[in-house]
């Protein structure tokens, strides 16, 4: 059964080479930083497996190990390598591949699109080939490897040349591939030292309850903020819920539920636009793009964020107390 | 009501603000907050570790990689440009907003994995889109050619957020109907994904008019060419 766990040994083994390749060519601290990465997500079952039997060692020694990536981190340089091949050469190979190089980069949404469409219907002998958690990024780990055969096939290269092209990526794109999994734990320490708790305190303190229309404001703006400071609206939607949604405008203004939740949490993804703390979708597609400016996807939509903003207070203003 | 834990925001604020290396700022962050909310220490590597691995399927991405990487020197990104050029049709609008309805569509329908700027931007949309361009404007420049491959990550994102919400079996909607029923208010997640389908066509004219505006602010660009050497 292909399980999600996989995915991420595929994913340990991957910086592990890239660790190894950077020791090999005498870049210390580069190494180190993939290497120590890639023993968290080597042994990552095994800490949340042990965790989950009370064992909190393990867990202790993979939040120092995070401590170690930070103080590393700032010794990257974010020095691209050189490329390995020159223009002329990919010029000449584009035209003698022609479209047959779509196909293995088309492969990759589309495996993933079959695996999650119709990957709970594949059973052999009462086995499910797919375990149901997180079966679409299942899927998309194995795209990656079909993708990778399919390339090395089109462009007549070994595989390993193909790892060898992705470690020059990672490394190129460094630290930044770090920001998500280090902002989703600090969102986890957010919650319990009580953040939430302290900002929803400090809002309804100075909140106008009479007007429905400014506490509608309040609410919305609140989402965007919320979700600014903690890069997630999910995290933002329960604490400006409990906050002023609930007590305010559903049971003293008589708001409808429905529509307030659902646009509530819209104005959350507008913070989630402009914010570089979901760096998932800001900073990594930065890095990715080769940006110079790590800012510059957000940037290029904060004028849809604010729009897009204005349009869903608007459209919750006028149906909401209906 | 312990205020102190705030001190993580502001040390997030002032270390984004100043531009420090955002991997530190990030887990000082968390130390502050954490240590002034009451956690030991112990307890807070135990969190700060847990939560970390918890969240490993934010590196899935790298895994595109090595294909990207194979294909990209085998010249994928000069067979899309010189693709793109061929089609007298696709102009750089058509090919934004054709993407951003898929895109859209697609996380509709919960497949908001299937594409990403690691899967279908750098390998793809984006250097089409820079093609596009460049039969719009050829004389386009390193800052342009980086704009409008943020435009193309900007039109990935608005895409993908705007369309997982109205899928009733996602993350937000289970959240807002799970939140109502522990305080008593009973609502179907078909209600709550209904309403997300205002915002959703308003993201779509949105971004659509403003991709839309970049291409005509390109096609200014190209029929006064002096003004721009000015400017």
């Amino acid at each position: 059964m292909l399980r999600i766990e996989y995915a991420y040994w595929l994913i340990a083994a991957f910086l592990l080479y890239t660790g190894a390749r950077n020791l090999r060519e005498r870049h210390g601290w580069h190494a180190a930083f993939w290497l120590v990465l890639g023993l968290l997500f080597g042994a990552g079952d095994f800490i949340l497996k042990q965790s989950a039997a009370g064992h909190a060692l393990p867990s202790q020694v993979a939040g120092g190990g995070v401590i170690v990536l930070a103080l590393l981190a700032p010794r990257l340089h974010r020095k691209p390598h050189p490329e390995n091949s020159s223009a002329e050469q990919r010029l000449q190979s584009a035209i003698r591949l022609g479209h047959r190089l779509f196909v293995p980069a088309l492969l990759i949404p589309l495996v993933t699109l079959l695996v999650a469409l119709f990957g709970s219907w594949l059973v052999i002998d009462g086995y499910a080939l797919f375990a149901a958690p997180q079966m679409t990024l299942t899927g998309l780990g194995l795209a990656c490897a079909v993708a990778l055969f399919a390339a090395s096939r089109v462009a007549r290269t070994p595989m390993h040349e193909g790892v060898a092209e992705g470690r020059r990526l990672l490394d190129a794109i460094g630290w930044a591939a770090l920001l998500p999994l280090l902002l989703a734990a600090l969102g986890q320490v957010f919650t319990r030292s009580g953040v939430g708790t302290a900002i929803a305190a400090i809002a309804t303190a100075f909140l106008p309850t009479g007007n429905a229309t400014a506490a509608l404001l309040a609410f919305a703006l609140g989402m965007v903020l919320f979700t600014v400071i903690m890069g997630n609206a999910f995290a933002a939607f329960p604490v400006m819920m409990a906050g002023i949604g609930l007590p305010l405008l559903i049971r003293q203004h008589g708001a409808d539920p429905a529509i307030l939740g659902s646009m509530g949490m819209l104005c959350g993804y507008c913070g989630t636009l402009v914010t570089p703390m979901a760096a998932d979708f800001n900073l990594v597609p930065a890095a990715l793009l080769e940006l110079r400016n790590p800012y510059g996807v957000i940037r290029a939509q904060a004028w849809s964020a604010l729009w897009i903003f204005i349009s869903t207070v608007l459209l919750m203003w006028l149906l909401v107390f209906r | 009501m312990n205020y102190w834990p705030l001190l993580g925001v502001a040390v997030i604020v002032i270390g984004f603000a100043l531009r420090f290396n955002a991997v530190p700022v990030v887990v000082a962050a968390a130390l502050v907050s954490g240590l002034l909310g009451g956690l030991s220490l112990p307890a807070l590597l135990a969190l700060l570790g847990k939560s970390f691995v918890s969240s490993r399927m934010l590196l899935l991405f790298v895994l595109t990689l090595p294909a990207i990487g194979l294909l990209e020197r085998a010249g994928l990104r000069e067979h899309a440009q010189r693709w793109m050029a061929r089609m007298q049709n696709l102009t750089l609008a058509r090919l934004l907003i054709g993407y951003l309805l898929l895109r859209q569509l697609l996380a509709t329908v919960g497949l908001t994995g299937v594409a990403g700027p690691a899967q279908t931007v750098r390998p793809l949309l984006a250097p089409m889109g820079e093609a596009a361009a460049q039969k719009i404007l050829p004389s386009l420049d390193q800052a342009d050619r980086e704009e409008l491959r943020a435009i193309a990550a900007a039109t990935d994102n608005v895409g993908r957020f705007f369309g997982e919400d109205v899928f009733i079996a996602l993350g937000a909607v289970l959240l807002i109907q799970g939140f109502y029923t522990q305080h008593g208010i009973e609502l179907s997640p078909l209600a709550i994904a209904l309403w997300a389908l205002p915002t959703a066509i308003a993201a779509f004219a949105i971004q659509s008019v403003r991709v839309w505006l970049y291409q005509r602010r390109l096609q200014r660009r190209a029929a006064a060419p002096r003004i721009d050497e000015a400017g």
